[in-house]
This record gives structure tokens, sequence and C-alpha cells, in this order.
């Protein structure tokens, strides 16, 4: 059909225009973190870049990032060390529950966030680990857990098992073939699914607002709390960076081959 | 094996060959074994996550008394239906305008080349990895009084309105949130329709929009379920955007939930709270599989099976 109708072109028009409308406010924070003064209009009467050196030199912006970075990196090692492994066994085991278990794996993601969140908080009163690094480690982990199953799965959806056969053949141990034929190709899927278990982390609010404290606050805490509080463009100048830190870590993890897994990760 | 003494002549029986170590009879051998791997993860989930959901909805029935009082309260509570009805609403509303701007988009997604579509995923899967308090925060700014789209509205001679701390604020801001979570299962279901399908309606006498109309949208429709149950059950439970972007006085169901317990430490009714929800998403993913079954029943009729 090489007539462009017309139809065609609005629907054209008409996905730019929701392109724009899914990329653009986001991108106000930018023009927003540059204003001389406290107020948030734009365009910003006048620019500086004050608020970027309040958010480096203010130690409870600079804790929590350090939070944030630290927990988000431990989440995401553990939440893909478990959901690797998970995601292999649910691939090759047969055994009986194991649909229940595959169930298990996904549930994470439907069960509302505010009662998983409720939940773990109050456990984790009872436990100390509320306020701590620890219980946030464990309770992003759970967030990111899902992701990397998803990711790893689909990955191993499309392996083909007769090279680990005939690794087999040719004489090498289970452990071996494991080690040596199948994660290095399923690699793909195991790295960007890290990737998204530490996005999900790093900007994991819910949980997060529960078991943390005024102590160990993450990065989004802080922003949740500051955002009621005193609303300062410094908010802006950290969600600008977040802003680019995530896009390069999301275009990094589409790049390694999480294309799949990252639009499936719900 | 001897061979038989008895006086009838038969054959010996030949020996069985043993069976060769073929890779099938390893691999069957270690199948078992692959299912320890789960483990760590059944153990992670089962501490922080089914553990204290059990806790929680243990809590429920005995907090401050043994018993369905919690839930009585909340069945009696004329806030608790407000708010109720008011997430249910607003999540339509918003599940309504996902579904209505990101079919086109994702149909779009079908048409254009690799390269394109490419772009346009790009353009999707950002936002949607982006984070939630940033694009909220972004949204804060821009519905503010003085902020961008009322400076336009001024401009236009609309005059200002009040778009945050109330439910218009919240469903524009949820709106764009979600609409990431719509465009992506709809892609998924229609890349899988084969558009030769429209050809051949055409073929037979059909518009390009009958065609469209009486062959694709029906099939498209798995996808749209998909697509309207994901961004509805996400709503429902939505908290930083309402809490951020609303008021408490057009609270949603988490944010009454999180008042409950942060501000009034009410246990046993915010965990009710926090159940109802939850019976509430599952009662709703229930409903869309039944529908989704019926569709894609519909749909093997139309193309042959392949689903």
């Amino acid at each position: 059909m090489s007539r462009v109708r017309p139809g065609r072109i609005a629907l054209v028009v008409v996905c730019v225009l929701t392109g724009l409308w899914l990329v653009i406010p986001t991108l106000v924070v930018v023009p927003t973190s540059f204003t001389a003064d406290r107020s948030f209009s734009l365009p910003p009467a006048a620019l500086s870049t004050d608020w970027y050196v309040n958010f480096f030199t203010d130690s409870r912006w600079l804790e929590a990032l350090g939070n944030s970075l630290i927990v988000a990196s431990l989440a995401a090692v553990i939440a893909t060390t478990t959901g690797t492994l998970g995601a292999l066994a649910l691939d090759r085991s047969r055994f009986r529950g194991k649909g229940v278990v595959a169930g298990l794996f996904l549930t994470p993601a439907i069960v509302p966030v505010i009662l998983v969140g409720l939940g773990i908080y109050y456990v984790f009163l009872r436990w100390g680990l509320a306020g701590t690094l620890t219980g946030l480690v464990l309770g992003h982990s759970v967030v990111g857990f899902p992701l990397v199953v998803r990711s790893v799965a689909a990955s191993l959806s499309g392996f083909d098992r007769r090279l680990e056969a005939a690794a087999a053949n040719l004489g090498a141990s289970p452990f071996a073939v494991l080690r040596q034929v199948t994660l290095p190709s399923i690699m793909p899927g195991v790295l960007a699914g890290a990737v998204f278990a530490f996005i999900a982390s790093f900007d994991e609010v819910v949980i997060s607002v529960f078991v943390s404290s005024p102590d160990t606050q993450t990065l989004p805490v802080l922003m949740f709390n500051a955002v009621t509080v005193e609303l300062d463009p410094t908010i802006a100048a950290a969600s600008t960076m977040i802003l680019v830190f995530t896009t390069v870590l999301i275009l990094t993890g589409l790049r390694i081959g999480g294309r799949e897994a990252a639009s499936r990760a719900f | 094996m001897q061979p038989s003494s008895t006086t009838t002549t038969s054959p010996p029986r030949p020996r069985a060959a043993p069976e060769p170590p073929t890779a099938r009879a390893a691999a069957r051998r270690v199948g078992t074994g692959w299912a320890w791997l789960a483990l760590p993860a059944a153990a992670l989930l089962a501490l922080v996550f089914v553990y204290p959901l059990v806790r929680l909805l243990a809590k429920s029935f005995t907090d401050p008394s043994v018993g369905l009082d919690n839930y009585r309260q909340l069945w009696n509570s004329d806030v608790f239906g407000t708010v109720l009805a008011r997430t249910f609403t607003t999540s339509a509303v918003v599940c309504l305008v996902c579904l209505v701007v990101g079919y086109p988009y994702a149909y779009l997604m079908t048409l254009v080349s690799r390269r394109w579509r490419d772009v346009m995923l790009v353009v999707v899967l950002v936002p949607f990895w982006t984070s939630l308090m940033v694009r909220t925060f972004s949204w804060l700014v821009l519905l503010q009084d003085t902020g961008v789209v009322n400076d336009i509205l001024a401009g236009i001679g609309v005059g200002r309105l009040p778009l945050i701390r109330n439910t218009t604020g919240v469903t524009i801001g949820m709106a764009q949130v979600m609409l990431p979570f719509a465009v992506l299962p709809m892609y998924a279901s229609m890349k899988t329709i084969d558009r030769r399908l429209l050809q051949a309606a055409q073929a037979c006498g059909a518009t390009p929009t009958r065609a469209f109309l009486r062959v694709y949208a029906p099939l498209s429709v798995p996808g749209v379920l998909a697509a309207s149950s994901i961004v509805f059950v996400v709503s429902l439970g939505f908290f930083v955007t309402p809490q951020l972007l609303g008021s408490p006085s057009n609270a949603l169901l988490s944010q009454l939930i999180y008042t409950e317990i942060n501000r009034l430490s009410n246990w046993g009714v915010g965990a009710a709270m926090g159940f109802v929800l939850l019976a509430a998403t599952l009662l709703l993913l229930l409903l869309v599989q039944g529908a989704t079954r019926t569709a894609r029943a519909g749909r093997a009729r139309w193309q042959g099976g392949r689903k």
C-alpha cells in the first residue's frame, strides 16, 4: 500500500503527541533545578546551580544518596542470585507443587505495594530490622526478585538445551555445563535483570517509607518527605540527577538485551 | 540368564544390552536436582513476603480483639465506603484514559519499521522505568497554581484552575504514569495479530474502517483486557502519586491505610483495609482472566487456533 491514507497521518500525529506526553512532563524538573530563587515557576527568572551545590553539601541528601546506592547494590545482588537460581529451577525441574512455586515467585508484583510495605514494617519492628539498612535491603530484594526471574526466564526460553546435552556428551559434569555453557548464554538476561532490580530498588518508595527511619533514609524517601515538608528546588536538582542516572541505566539495561524483559517486567 | 532346561525348545532370551549413557539419561538424573536451586528464592520470599502478609492478616482478625470487628467496622464506615468508591472510580477513569491514548500508540508500533518501533518502545520504556518520585514531582511542578499548565490556561483565556490537591490532578498524573503499563501489553498482543486478515477482509469487499472494526478490534481484545487489568490493579493500590498530588480530603485507599498506620497506629483496621484492597485486586484479576479466556476462544475461531 503505497498510498498514504489521511487516517495514517492522523495516527502518526496522535502518536507523536502521545510520545511527547510520555516524555516531556518529566523533563520539567531539569529547568526547575537551575532556578536561582526558591520558587518552582517556569521558566526560571534567573539561573544558577545553587541547588546542586546545596545537594552535595547537605549531609542529609548525601547520606540518603549513599544509602540508596548501598541498598540498591546489595538488593540487586540478592535479587539477581535468588532470581537466577529460581528461574533455572522453574525452567528445568519437575516437581509436585512447581506451579505453586512459580506463582509464588510472581506474586510480589501483584500484591499492592502498600500492603507488602505494611507487612514488612510490622514484622521488621518485631525483628529489630525496622530502620536498618539490612531491612531495606531485604525488602527491596523482594521487589527486584520478580524482575530478575522474568528476565532470566526470557533468556532461558531462547536457549537451546541441546548445547547442554552436547557438553554433557563430551564429558562435562552438570556443574561444568552450568558454568561454561548455560550461564554465559543467559548472562544478558541475568545482567539486564540485575540492572532492573537495581533501578527498582533505587527508586523504591512505599516499602522504604515504612522501613526507613530518620537516620536511614533512602533518596526517594527523603524526597518524599521533603515534598510534603519543605519544598525547595534541591528536590528538583536531585530529581534531575536521578533522571539522568536512571535513564543511562535503563538504556544500558535495554542494550544488554533486556528489551523483552524490560517490557514484560510487571 | 540360563537357557531353559525344559524339554520344549525355545530360543534363549538374548541378554538386554546395557543402556548407553546418553545425555538424556544424565539430564534426567539431575532433573530433580534443579528444584533445589529454588530454595534461596523460596526462603527469601517466605521470610520477607509471605510471613509478613500472613502475620498482618492475623493481625486484622485479632487487633484489638479477636473476631471480625475490624472488617465490620469498615463495612459500617461511611468514610471507608466513600474512599473505596473514589478509589474505584479514579482507577476506572485512569484505566479508560490509558486505553484510549495507548491503543493507537500500540497499534502504530505494529505498523512501523523495526527501527521506528524500537524508538517508540524506548519512548515508552524510559518513563516506565524512571523514578516514580521524579515523575510525580514533575507533575507537582507542572500542575501547581503558578505552574506551566495554569500559565498556559491563563494565557488562552480559560483562567487558572486548581489542578493539585484534588482528584483531577491525581487522575492526570496517574494517567501519564500508568500509560506504559497499558501500551506494553496491548502491543505484545497486537504483535501476534495477522494483518493479512485485514487485507482478506478488504478483498471480500469491506472498507478499511469496517475491516478494522470487525476483524482487528475483536482480535485485540485480549491485549486490551490485559492492559486494563494491569492499569486498574496498579491504580487501586497506588500510593505515591495520589499522596503527593492529592489531599487528605480526597484520599484514595492506599492513603487511608497509610494514615491509619502511620498517624493513628491502628494496625488492626489498617491491615483489614489492606486485605480488602487485596481481595478487590484478586477479584478483578479473576474477572479479567475469565473474560480473557472467552475472548481468546473467540479469537481462536477467527485465526484458526493460533493464540
